[in-house]
């Protein structure tokens, strides 16, 4: 069955690596549904997270694909209840209606959300959260004009994942000690055989 | 060539000089102990092109007539020496000739360094002349690929691109360098090699109790069966193989890019996997009680209908690449590393033993294949020759001592079904990418690869026009090569299948050819054309024997078949006879 799945892959900050791990996933046309780069708990080594609606087995061959490209340090994938996800979303209205038809600190209190800009003619409101708390805000500002709404791509960290540190250090050891996943594949490839 | 990047290195921490980036670009090439390149000058490689002029006499430059010829040349150099190919080419169309050699490249395997000249950086993105994205074309048939605009990263960036290429899983890699890196002097404080990237791991860790299981597996099982690629061949442990199949009496068959890596003679080689394998190793992958695959990737020309292959086996597999492993086929044990170090492991723990009653069944297997197909290829009542016969005659002359390298068609097949090897390295085809007008060029790139050896190209007529071009390479830098023309006046197995498939309705698959023999004659090549099979033995010991390269076109019957076949969407053990 397919399912959401989040993908946290480290990398190297390197120009045309967008590219290459797009097309890994356009080449087996999947849609991703949401992709973040940004710096990640090492100096240096970027962080992407993306998205994709796949079958598990799908989705562990395409991070062996992620991780197989040179300039790819290590990629992870996890269903939903392993991560903390959050996403970031933006709301344009219209300040008069709202001021009119809504009480707008009832609103922000509801929502967790918070006005960003409150200007003569229009009101920014800003909220994080997952899916459904976004959309349920978009619904409500829906009927008083919304202008514009723009949600972020998601960012997510992994529940059981101790950062990168430890395993950058054995990454830079000039004999790499990685090990692939396990025999009965565990999920996060994090190995606890030693041998 | 050695002393020289002794030297470099010694002047790393004694001094620096001023050269240019081109020069850094020779530096490198030599300091990677690279004798040959293929390529083609222009515009935006000029200033490289130009610094090779005072190099001539440490790297030696093959002017090809076309950049996809050159990077197979660079292929056919590499999968004969097992050195990294190294190949010029100047922006633009110069760089976009090279994708389907890149691809070919890519999905065999092949360790290459291709560099690109790329127009000065101040004009990137400009639409300028000759202009092309060449990072993002070649991205997804590059192992790695990097666009330089500052000469000061050429010496680190050409070690990684070498590291690259020819570490754990081979494959092509193309460095693109702007025409003002080329020419900007910098301070060059001597080359480095590069060992170690720290976020490329080219050799996954062994896990020794995989090692352990995959060896009971073997030991417990009655009917083990091995099938090799060419992963035996790149991580070159054909010894390590050989003492493994012999300790544990494995019948071991091979992939087309496999081939050669265990000697045709060997007893315990039992033939060819696949669509037009043979019929004992198809038949047989679904009796067998255990499945070893070494260095191979279950492509689907091996495999057949997936749902129908080997499902009654245990799958152990072997490999390099952890991306490979549970790709197609669930591995039951997967045996991650470099075959060269986990068959040795393996071997040391299996039981001596000899499974005759288990390899007699490929025995028998071959019997009825020789008996319905191979017989009547061999010694066919028709006056018209089969492509079988000409292998066959071939091999009585070459003792199997030569490189065979194929195109791509029933010709491909043929030869790879028929041809005798001694040695390794010597079976040189375009497998994964089946690309056409592959093998003159490779044929040329091999010839320089292994100089001492004999090369005979087999191409069809449809192949051979793809490439023809590279006669003139041949001409103008007298490559003995033989070039076996088997023309059969068709595209054969384009044909084959719309007779067996498409009810004989031969859409576009007549194709004349020119006069060969004329056409060599105009690029200075020896040429002969036969089709009476009383010429062949004569004609092939004079292509063999000319000093120099020769052409020999042998006219074949016009509608053979190469048999047996897996047809597509059937499993393997539904592989047809007739």
């Amino acid at each position: 069955m397919k399912q959401e799945f989040t993908i946290t892959i480290y990398t190297e900050n390197q120009v045309g690596l967008l590219n290459r791990i797009a097309i890994i996933f356009s080449r087996r046309k999947i849609n991703i549904e949401s992709l973040n780069t940004s710096p990640s708990e090492v100096e240096g080594i970027h962080r992407f997270t993306i998205v994709i609606d796949e079958l598990e087995e799908v989705v562990r061959k395409v991070v062996r694909q992620i991780e197989k490209q040179v300039d790819v340090l290590k990629a992870y994938f996890n269903t939903n209840d392993e991560i903390i996800w959050q996403e970031l979303a933006l709301y344009k209205v219209p300040t008069d209606t709202i001021a009119e038809k809504a009480k707008v600190e009832r609103l922000l209190r509801a929502y967790g959300a918070r006005a960003v800009v409150i200007r003569k003619d229009y009101t920014i409101f800003e909220t994080t959260g997952q899916r459904e708390e976004t959309d349920t805000l978009l619904n409500v500002l829906g009927p008083f004009g919304l202008i514009e709404f723009v949600r972020s791509a998601r960012v997510a960290i992994i529940k059981d994942s101790k950062g990168f540190y430890e395993k950058l250090k054995e990454f830079e050891q000039s004999k790499p000690t990685t090990r692939i996943d396990s025999i009965n594949r565990s999920r996060i490839e994090e190995e606890t055989i030693d041998l | 060539m050695q002393t020289e990047s002794l030297q470099d290195k010694k002047m790393a921490v004694q001094e620096s000089i001023d050269i240019n980036g081109s020069e850094a670009v020779l530096k490198a090439l030599i300091a990677e102990n690279v004798d040959i390149i293929f390529g083609y000058p222009g515009g935006a490689i000029m200033p490289i092109y130009d610094a090779l002029y005072d190099y001539n006499d440490k790297l030696e430059h093959i002017l090809v007539r076309h950049e996809q010829g050159g990077i197979h040349a660079g292929q056919g150099y590499a999968r004969s020496s097992g050195k990294v190919g190294v190949v010029f080419a100047t922006s633009g169309p110069g760089a976009t000739n090279l994708v389907t050699g890149l691809a070919d490249a890519m999905i065999d395997s092949t360790p290459l360094v291709c560099i690109t000249g790329q127009v000065f950086a101040h004009l990137l993105g400009t639409d300028a002349f000759q202009e092309t994205d060449v990072i993002n074309i070649t991205t997804p048939v590059t192992k790695w690929n990097y666009q330089i605009t500052d000469a000061n990263e050429i010496p680190s960036i050409l070690a990684k691109a070498f590291y690259i290429a020819k570490s754990g899983r081979p494959g092509p890699v193309l460095i693109d360098i702007a025409k003002n890196a080329q020419i900007q002097k910098f301070s060059y404080t001597g080359y480095t090699y590069c060992n170690h990237i720290r976020s490329y791991r080219p050799k996954p860790n062994i896990r020794n109790e995989y090692i352990v299981a995959a060896a009971e597996m073997i030991n417990k099982s009655e009917r083990p069966f091995v099938i090799f690629g060419q992963g035996v061949i790149l991580g070159e442990a054909e010894l390590e193989f050989k003492a493994f199949i012999e300790k544990g009496g494995l019948p071991a068959a091979w992939t087309i890019l496999g081939l050669s890596a265990l000697e045709t003679a060997h007893p315990l080689n039992v033939g060819m996997l696949g669509m037009h394998g043979n019929y004992g190793p198809n038949v047989l992958t679904n009796e067998c009680d255990v499945l070893i695959a070494v260095g191979m990737r279950f492509d689907d020309r091996v495999t057949g209908r997936l749902d129908r292959y080997a499902k009654q086996a245990k799958v152990i597999h072997l490999d390099i690449d952890p991306s490979e492993i549970d790709k197609n086929i669930k591995a039951d044990i997967p045996v991650w590393g470099d075959c060269k170090e986990t068959l040795p492991m393996i071997t040391a723990l299996l039981d001596l033993k000899q499974r005759d009653s288990w390899t007699a069944k490929f025995q028998e297997c071959n019997e009825k294949e020789i008996e319905a197909v191979i017989h009547d290829e061999m010694h066919p009542t028709s006056e018209h020759m089969t492509m079988g016969e000409v292998i066959d005659q071939l091999n009585e002359i070459t003792k199997g001592n030569a490189i065979i390298v194929t195109d791509v068609g029933q010709h491909q097949m043929v030869a790879c079904r028929y041809a005798k090897f001694n040695q390794s390295k010597s079976n040189i085809t375009s497998g994964g990418l089946g690309t056409m007008g592959f093998a003159l060029p490779a044929a040329i790139g091999a010839k320089y690869g292994a100089p001492d050896r004999t090369v005979v190209a087999i191409i069809g007529d449809g192949g051979i026009q793809m490439t023809i071009q590279e006669l003139g390479t041949i001409m103008q830098n007298n490559v003995n090569v033989k070039i076996l023309i088997l023309n059969n006046r068709f595209l054969g197995m384009v044909r084959q299948w719309q007779q067996l498939f498409n009810d004989k309705r031969y859409s576009f698959v007549n194709i004349e050819s020119p006069d060969y023999v004329a056409v060599a004659k105009g690029y200075r090549i020896e040429g002969n054309s036969i089709s009476r099979r009383e010429d062949l033995k004569k004609s092939l010991t004079m292509m063999l024997e000319h000093d120099g390269a020769y052409l020999l076109e042998v006219f074949v019957g016009k509608e053979n078949n190469v048999f047996p076949m897996v047809p597509q969407g059937c499993g393997v053990s539904e592989i047809r006879l007739k």
